[in-house]
């Protein structure tokens, strides 16, 4: 049997780095890599039949109540190659799957030697995991291409070979072909990783030193730090020292992920396992950091370290003013597991105390809101999302500005805004679309090609800014949900941006004020002034709602007088009637917010926020 | 807001129609509906003895000793014989004692009158008379699904008149859908021609359930904006004034000294019982109604001589908040000095709009203008409530 039993197989911090081989997998959403990684559990046998289920390691962290909560970092798996009947230590480093968490990636990715490639043979390559492929191809990665799925009806290994070929500048029959679900060929592949994937070279006599991979926060253990030892090695009780902080810890606990936890002596060149030093914060562990022996520490910290920095900003609002306390506890417990989450207070006239929050990007938003309202049982609010616009005022002073309001008043020399680099794929049929949209979105065109004959990679460098409004809903709805996106950010442009304010009754509204192009501001100034003009109920007084820029008018809207608010009759029976309802109006009342003199419900603000088309998300949240 | 203990004012609920209106969610049927094969006169013999046996039941529980207003109100009233309407008077008459200008009300529909009946009413006690009128214009009184004829009201007014009822109203209702501003103007002009005394005018409400509100629905009529109903109120309140008669409730005008005494108890908080299926009543800031329908009203008189549904003890908050949503709709508005800082802070925006009269709130009382009327509910919600 290949597979080798758990006690008999080589121990953690005494295995030879010649017999460790460490890879990831690079895969598409529902491409399978979940089913992959149960067969593989399955087939080196660590988790014993009787036990297996599906997506296993997916499911860990739900079903744990106590203990560490274990996402599936890094798995270690015995496995006795086929070629030449050696005993091998596979280590399985799982990576983030979006966009938002790019750097995330490449650090997976180098705690690894290789990885695995895998795509659908039914759908192809998606552009994130081009994306993801790109990374790991510059981090010198050995690539194994292996087509998943060959078991469908639809698969086309065929033409799919050819695209991963041309991709990796291999041959198509060098792609491997497996079925995670029947388990066809997942041993070929275990044995492939073993012969085409180099051991890991280090040191095993210099200061120790571990690239920090992933950070967890579990209620029960403090911070869980996943690791790669480079050089030397990590033991039991040592005093270890984070290199980018200089802050030392006691290591409590060393062990491996087996895919249960289990305390090991330590940890030696190439091994890749978890520690535990008691640290109630991730952003003391920091991904990307080295860790070294505080008594004997390393003079030079792996290279690739990066502080996160939030790409996108939005205002997070309480539905209920009273929730704030709430909200803000909540941030910080989120904080503890989200070193990338930045917030800090803000206050707005028109929604009351929030947090101005800093995001990765559009998903890390989405990811956080839906966390704080599901975890903390909040209703929210959010604010249009902004990008990081570097302005220069008229002193030749330069301003970073995350939040509208921020915007300098009077004079501005220039506004420098984000661009990335934008990579989309599609099928051939929606070029003239998909160029239509970003030529609107003032994007450029870098190039084409064709990955196979009816697929093509289309590059654009665009403005982040006009990439968070809704790009992405509009380009899946543009492609029938074929297209697939990915984007890097490539440094600041100049642009022609000037801030919008929306005016109620000459008072600003600044929840609305957005920073756009000076093309689109008057398109923007319409939506939002008729939007409002519709949104807002009728005061007694006239309303006018004004778009500016500066003290220039560039669209009005009136609300007209409420003239009539009576109800005519009133019979002795109705007395009690006409008292209730006075009652629940009064409650209504509550959900209204004021700008200035004039009542605005909470509703108005949400629907005003949202953005034209509505995702089918916020459809069903509506329900 | 303190009752006069001494007082009940009463009102009697006639819940039969020959047909429904369109437009009414009132508690009333058809003997359609309610499957009634017997006479008429029999239904209002039984039903009448019915509600004897509450006001019996009034009398016991009442302290007070006069009775200064009795409104018969539906339904239609005058489906039932003057007779069997007497008998309510004499039953009431029997318990308490009527006040010397004490005020009995009939509605009544002006197909159903004619001179014999007056009299008859005349000499069972009425002495004032309340006609649906509602329009003058035929294609309205469609809408409203309203059988009579716009002459009769005319012919009915000049008999109740000619008959001795010198107390004489009539109800309109404007904002009916495919109403036009010289529609209204046609029917206030046709009211202020008759020999009146008081005018109620409603905005039309399209209640629930109704059939007005199915057709609305379906989009087969549409409901006049707000702003055009709002230009009907201050057609109408002119033309009143300017005819000699004034408001003395945001939808109610009379002549000096004819101001329906019964609607005033209703909105200065009095007591008054209420008898028959659904009738509502008030005793000193308790509230309570009764079932709805008739058969269950019989059921309940006959078996426990109880036919309340369900009631309601205010709260001291709660009677406040009465007061201020019915006293803000009367020219006598509300007396500064009974609010607070707060309060009157609130109302200053209403004040600078020109919806609270200036003049009045310097003689201490919040008292609305024309336009602050059409606001009324707003005003109480935002400044008051």
């Amino acid at each position: 049997m290949p597979a080798i039993e758990l006690s008999k197989a080589p121990q953690p911090a005494f295995t030879d780095p010649a017999q460790i081989r460490n890879f990831c997998i690079i895969a598409h959403i529902d491409h399978g890599k979940s089913t992959l990684a149960d067969r593989m559990l399955q087939i080196t046998e660590v988790v014993e039949s009787r036990n297996m289920r599906a997506q296993y390691l997916d499911r860990m962290d739900i079903e744990r109540e106590r203990g560490i909560t274990i996402k599936s970092q890094a798995v270690r798996l015995p496995w006795r190659s086929a070629y030449d009947k050696q005993e091998y230590i596979l280590n399985m480093i799982d990576t983030p799957g979006h966009v938002d968490f790019t750097y995330e990636v490449s650090r997976s990715l180098a705690a690894c030697e290789g990885a695995v490639l895998l795509v659908d043979c039914a759908q192809g390559i998606e552009a994130q995991t081009l994306a993801n492929l790109y990374l790991a191809m510059e981090n010198n990665l050995t690539i194994i291409p292996v087509l998943n799925k060959i078991d469908l009806p639809a698969a086309q290994p065929e033409k799919f070979a050819e695209e991963l070929a041309k991709l990796i500048g291999c041959q198509p029959e060098d792609c491997l072909r497996v079925s995670g679900k029947t388990g066809d060929g997942v041993e070929v592949l275990l044995n492939e990783i073993v012969k085409q994937i180099p051991a890991p070279v280090g040191d095993p006599n210099a200061p120790a030193r571990a690239l920090i991979f992933d950070s967890v926060y579990d209620s029960y253990r403090g911070v869980v730090t996943y690791v790669r030892v480079v050089d030397g090695h990590l033991s039991t009780r040592d005093q270890i020292q984070m290199m980018s902080t200089g802050v030392r810890h006691e290591m409590l606990e060393v062990g491996v992920i087996s895919p249960e936890p289990v305390p090991s002596k330590g940890l030696g060149v190439g091994e890749v396992g978890y520690l535990i030093t008691g640290v109630k914060d991730v952003r003391q562990s920091r991904v990307g950091d080295t860790v070294t022996n505080y008594h004997r520490p390393a003079t030079k910290q792996l290279a690739g370290y990066k502080d996160p920095r939030p790409m996108v900003y939005s205002g997070l609002f309480p539905l209920e003013g009273s929730d704030y306390p709430i909200l803000r506890e909540a941030l910080d417990k989120l904080q503890l597991n989200d070193a990338a989450l930045v917030y800090e207070p803000e206050s707005s006239a028109a929604l009351g105390f929030g947090f101005r929050c800093g995001f990765l990007g559009l998903l890390h938003m989405e990811i956080v809101r839906e966390r704080l309202e599901r975890e903390a049982g909040l209703s929210l609010i959010s604010t249009a999302p902004s990008v990081v616009y570097l302005v220069t005022d008229g002193d030749g002073k330069e301003l970073v500005v995350t939040n509208p309001s921020e915007f300098p008043e009077g004079k501005i020399m220039e506004v420098k805004e984000p661009i990335v680099r934008a990579t989309i794929l599609a099928p051939s049929e929606f070029i003239g679309t998909i160029m239509e949209l970003c030529q609107q979105r003032r994007g450029t065109l870098l190039g084409m090609d064709y990955l196979s004959e009816d697929r093509v990679e289309i590059r654009y460098t665009l403005p982040l800014a006009e990439i968070v409004f809704d790009f992405f809903d509009q380009l899946k709805s543009r492609t029938r949900g074929y297209a697939s996106l990915d984007y890097e950010p490539i440094g600041e442009e100049a642009g022609d941006l000037v801030k919008v304010d929306i005016l109620l009754q000459s008072e600003k509204v600044d929840a609305f004020s957005a920073i756009v192009h000076r093309e689109k501001a008057y398109a923007y100034g319409m939506s939002m002034t008729v939007k409002l003009r519709e949104l807002i109920p009728r005061q007694q007084f006239e309303v006018p709602i004004q778009a500016a820029i500066g003290g220039k008018i560039i669209a009005r809207e009136t609300i007209r007088a409420i003239r009539k608010d009576v109800l005519a009759k009133c019979y002795g029976g109705d007395i009690s009637r006409k008292r209730k309802l006075l009652e629940k109006q009064k409650e209504g009342k509550k959900r209204m917010k004021m700008v200035g003199r004039v009542e605005v419900p909470q509703e108005a603000f949400i629907a005003a926020l949202s953005t034209g088309e509505e995702s089918s998300d916020d459809k069903d949240k509506k329900k | 807001m303190s009752a006069r203990a001494d007082r009940l004012a009463f009102y009697i609920h006639i819940p039969y129609c020959v047909k429904r209106c369109g437009y009414c969610d009132f508690n009333t049927y058809t003997p359609a509906e309610l499957q009634i094969q017997s006479s008429l006169e029999t239904i209002s013999h039984d039903y009448i003895d019915l509600v004897l046996k509450e006001i019996e039941r009034a009398a016991a529980q009442s302290v007070a000793t006069f009775v200064p207003s009795i409104f018969f109100g539906g339904g239609t009233p005058t489906l039932m014989a003057p007779a069997d309407l007497a008998r309510v008077i004499e039953s009431i008459q029997s318990h308490f004692t009527l006040t010397d200008d004490c005020e009995i009300t009939i509605e009544a529909n002006p197909d159903t009158v004619n001179p014999e009946m007056l009299l008859q009413l005349l000499q069972a006690g009425f002495n004032r008379i309340s006609l649906g009128m509602q329009s003058a214009v035929p294609h309205v009184l469609e809408v409203l699904d309203r059988t009579h004829n716009p002459a009769n009201v005319e012919k009915a007014v000049l008999a109740a008149r000619a008959a001795g009822f010198n107390e004489v109203s009539v109800d309109l209702i404007y904002g009916t859908p495919g109403e036009s501003m010289q529609d209204w103007e046609r029917s206030i002009d046709a009211a202020l021609a008759l020999p009146i005394t008081h005018i109620s005018a409603y905005a039309l409400i399209v209640e629930e359930g109704t059939k007005l509100a199915s057709r609305v629905k379906r989009s087969e009529i549409i409901i006049p904006d707000d702003d055009e109903t709002a230009d009907k109120y201050i057609l109408a309140d002119n033309r009143f004034r300017d005819a000699g008669m004034d408001w003395y409730e945001l939808s109610n005008w009379s002549k000096p000294g004819s101001e329906c005494k019964h609607n005033l108890y209703y909105w200065c908080g009095e007591n008054w019982w209420g008898a028959g299926p659904g009738a509502h009543s008030h005793m000193d800031g308790r509230r309570w109604w009764n079932v709805k329908h008739p058969g269950a009203y019989k059921e309940k008189i006959l078996s426990i001589g109880d036919p309340t549904q369900d009631s309601e003890n205010l709260s001291d908050v709660e009677r406040e908040e009465e007061r201020l949503l019915l006293n803000i709709r009367l020219p006598g508005g509300i007396a500064k000095s009974s609010l607070t800082a707060q309060q009157l802070e609130k109302l200053s925006p209403f004040l600078e709009g020109g919806h609270v009269s200036k003049e009045n709130w310097g003689g201490g009382k919040v008292t609305l203008t024309q336009t602050g009327r059409l606001l009324a509910d707003r005003i109480v919600r935002d400044a008051l409530a």
